[in-house]
């Protein structure tokens, strides 16, 4: 069966030069690098060009780089490490009602431990604007977290205006990047937020290993206490083979994301008007141009997501409904939700997200198989006719 | 195959130490890089650049090291430099001298017990980033001021003899550091932009009076007097002042006010004038001499009682392990504590400990 993967904001494939680069690391070079010996010392050397290359993308200090297991730890480190260091300060913290569940669920359990959270609505278009967050600040608010893009939209926040004016507020400011990263530029040194989450499964690099950029003189407090790797802001024994394959991701991306990207736009774009042009009753959900060029979620009017997923599945196109940290329910999503997106119509939205490897015959297969499957679909819908239905 | 000859060389990070390393080792040298875990920084502050050894700087030295291709090891020294370093610094400090720490660790770690390791990994020596000469002759080694005379660092060396020189290597200490920026760069030696270190490393963040505090020494409120025994006013404990200081002293006067001795067995502190900080001369204590004897019982030199001081011409006599010295024109701000080293021209004979100045006769 011809497979296509239009899923990459769940994870990505790995690309073949991060398997190249990571091939010694499960061969010969097994040290622990906290060892002052010889094994240890070459797999150290690993992880500390790793580190550079990785700053080098964000354009932040290679010590400023915090390696983690993934995003979801980066933004818990991220969020539980500013409040419990900053505890004593201030028990407000404003995030958003779009975030992550890493976030939005690390902020409900500090909401149980005397903290209050505020979470900030979107606007129709599913983005964040910069007057709610203001509006949301207290005088005792130590963080807010908003994330840079959002998986389920690909919607761009206007990080760069909101952090802007939560640090002038004296706030610290996270942003949760995975999603962002890669996919357009970001610029640590300039953008003003102190704590930048990234992962590197969402790069064609390998899962179990994320990280956390913390700006040079934020103190955090660890919460994986242990030994002094990564100068005590997380102990463990670096997964080396994980952050090896960061190291290589990210050069790459150095090298080619502005190429990548813009195929990736064009790829996407092919798409979304072969569907637009060739099916009715399709509603964009999110921000037509402040977008990720490579995501794309359509609510399909009249039929459920829940049966298109598994339908395109069997036909071997791989996409998803709601984040797949979410997916599995049928509950509509708490994103769509929160842009104000009618019920029904947030029951039938997919996320589809392009990415390394696709091509043009690939979209053109999706497009045929998505309306095949949408016919069909839409002639059993108990949900009736679209001929017959008033449309908003 | 005959073995390379091996020799250790302290890695801060900086620019001065990687670029000694990158010398050795394209004089053929087995170079090890070695860094110096003195003191637990992350109990104080997590970023300190700037110091020598702070945890930034390791990770610093590190990436030379891996630059270079030559193995990196970070030796726990902490016993040691509390012991010859911290305790001694806290103690001088609450006699009511301005001690120097940093030639205590330039004399009791860099070039003790630094060497000690040297021994224990089979290396002939230790090689550090300072600027200043070595010239060895038959039979001994000699010690002279850096020809960058505004890096000079052979004032913070005095305490070394003659034998422990021989075991010394200090590459860059005939260049400019101009000259010592660009053989980093055109090696691709990944050195941070920092500032100089002259801080003292240990005492972070505040001023040295509450880190003497905390290390258990009572402050108490004492009398500032002037030189004929008036009580002036009241200080708020002989730890926060040093001798020749003149602002924080809150004694409101028509001429300015210095310290001009400290008193700390009697908890009280001298005030006078500018001319009364005026010393005709200085005994040292524990004096050493580089070639292991003064050249004669009196001598002329030219003698700095700080870092930066100019150098004052002056008569020299040696009295067991202690020289008077009597200066041709009266020094300011002579301070028990700090070093005083002579040099003839360019030459470091050797030098001492200040205990305390003689008044000028002026």
């Amino acid at each position: 069966m011809r497979t296509v993967y239009f899923d990459h904001n769940a994870t990505t494939p790995i690309h073949p030069e991060v398997r190249n680069a990571v091939a010694p690391y499960l061969g010969e070079l097994f040290g622990n690098p906290s060892s002052i010996h010889w094994a240890g010392r070459d797999v150290r050397k690993a992880i500390e060009d790793a580190r550079q290359e990785i700053a080098a993308f964000f354009g932040s200090q290679p010590l400023e780089i915090v390696f983690t297991s993934s995003g979801s730890e980066s933004d818990n480190l991220a969020i539980k490490g500013v409040a419990f260091r900053k505890g004593n300060a201030g028990k407000h913290i404003v995030t958003s009602q779009v975030e992550h569940p890493a976030v939005m669920n690390t902020c409900r359990f500090l909401e149980g431990q005397g903290f209050r959270v505020t979470y900030v609505p979107v606007n129709h278009d599913g983005i964040v604007e910069p007057d709610a967050v203001r509006n949301a600040l207290a005088p005792d608010t130590i963080l807010v977290s908003i994330m840079h893009a959002n998986n389920e939209t690909g919607c761009i926040m206007p990080i760069a205006e909101i952090g802007a004016m939560v640090r002038r507020a004296g706030i610290l400011m996270h942003t949760d990047a995975v999603q962002a990263t890669g996919k357009i530029p970001i610029d640590f040194k300039s953008l003003p937020v102190d704590l930048l989450t990234f992962s590197g499964h969402k790069v064609n690099a390998l899962k179990g290993a994320g990280g956390l950029v913390v700006r040079k003189g934020i103190e955090i407090e660890a919460i994986i206490h242990g030994g002094h790797q990564e100068r005590g802001r997380r102990g463990g024994t670096e997964n080396v083979v994980g952050i090896v394959a960061m190291g290589k991701a990210f050069s790459l991306l150095t090298s080619g994301m502005a190429e990548e990207s813009a195929g990736t736009r064009r790829l996407r774009d092919r798409f979304e008007k072969g569907l637009f042009g060739r099916i009715p009753d399709l509603v964009l959900n999110g921000h037509p141009t402040q977008r990720l060029p490579n995501t794309v979620n359509i609510s399909f009017r009249f039929v459920e997501g829940e049966a298109m997923l598994l339908n395109l599945d069997m036909m071997g196109i791989a996409c998803s409904s709601g984040s797949a940290c979410t997916s599995g329910s049928l509950e509509p999503s708490p994103v769509l939700t929160a842009m104000g997106t009618d019920p029904t119509d947030a029951q039938g939205a997919l996320r589809f997200s392009l990415g390394y490897g696709n091509t043009e015959a690939d979209v053109d297969y999706a497009i045929d198989a998505i309306e095949t499957v949408v016919r069909k679909l839409r002639a059993l819908s108990p949900l009736s006719h679209p001929r017959q239905v008033k449309v908003r | 195959m005959t073995a390379r000859r091996r020799i250790l060389a302290a890695m801060s990070g900086g620019v001065d130490s990687s670029v000694a390393a990158l010398l050795l080792q394209r004089e053929g040298w087995d170079v090890i890089g070695i860094s110096m875990d003195l003191y637990d920084f992350s109990a104080v502050t997590r970023d300190r650049a700037g110091t020598c050894c702070s945890l930034d700087d390791l990770y610093d030295a590190r990436r030379v090291c891996d630059a270079l291709g030559i193995p990196y090891y970070v030796l726990n020294l902490r016993d040691e430099f509390r012991r010859e370093v911290i305790d001694p610094f806290v103690r001088e400090y609450a006699t009511g001298r301005t001690p120097n720490p940093c030639i205590l660790c330039n004399e009791h770690l860099k070039f003790r017990a630094l060497l000690r390791k040297a021994d224990e990994l089979g290396a002939e020596g230790v090689a550090t980033g300072h600027y200043a000469v070595i010239r060895r002759e038959a039979g001994r080694c000699r010690l002279f001021a850096a020809p960058d005379r505004s890096k000079d660092q052979s004032y913070f060396l005095f305490s070394l003899e003659s034998d422990r020189l021989a075991r010394i290597h200090f590459p860059v200490g005939e260049m400019r550091k101009s000259e010592v920026r660009k053989a980093a760069d055109a090696a691709g030696l990944p050195v941070s932009e920092k500032r100089e270190s002259q801080d003292i490393c240990f005492v972070t963040d505040d001023s040295y009076a509450a880190f003497i505090s905390r290390s258990g020494i009572r402050e108490k409120e004492g009398r500032f007097l002037d030189s004929a025994g008036n009580v002036l006013g009241v200080h708020k404990g002989v730890l926060r002042y040093t001798v020749g200081q003149r602002k924080g002293l809150g004694i409101a006067s028509k001429e300015p006010l210095y310290v001009v001795a400290i008193d700390a067995e009697r908890n009280e502190i001298v005030l006078g004038t500018e001319n009364e900080t005026l010393a005709a001369g200085a005994t040292a204590g524990r004096a050493s001499f580089v070639a292991g004897a003064p050249p004669a019982a009196e001598f002329r030199a030219t003698v700095k009682v700080r870092y930066r001081h100019p150098g004052a011409d002056a008569t020299v006599r040696v009295r067991g392990d202690r020289v008077d010295v009597v200066f041709d024109a009266a020094q300011r701000s002579v301070t028990p504590g700090q070093a005083l080293v002579l040099y003839d021209g360019d030459e470091v004979l050797g030098g001492g400990w200040i205990e305390c100045a003689s008044a000028s006769r002026s």
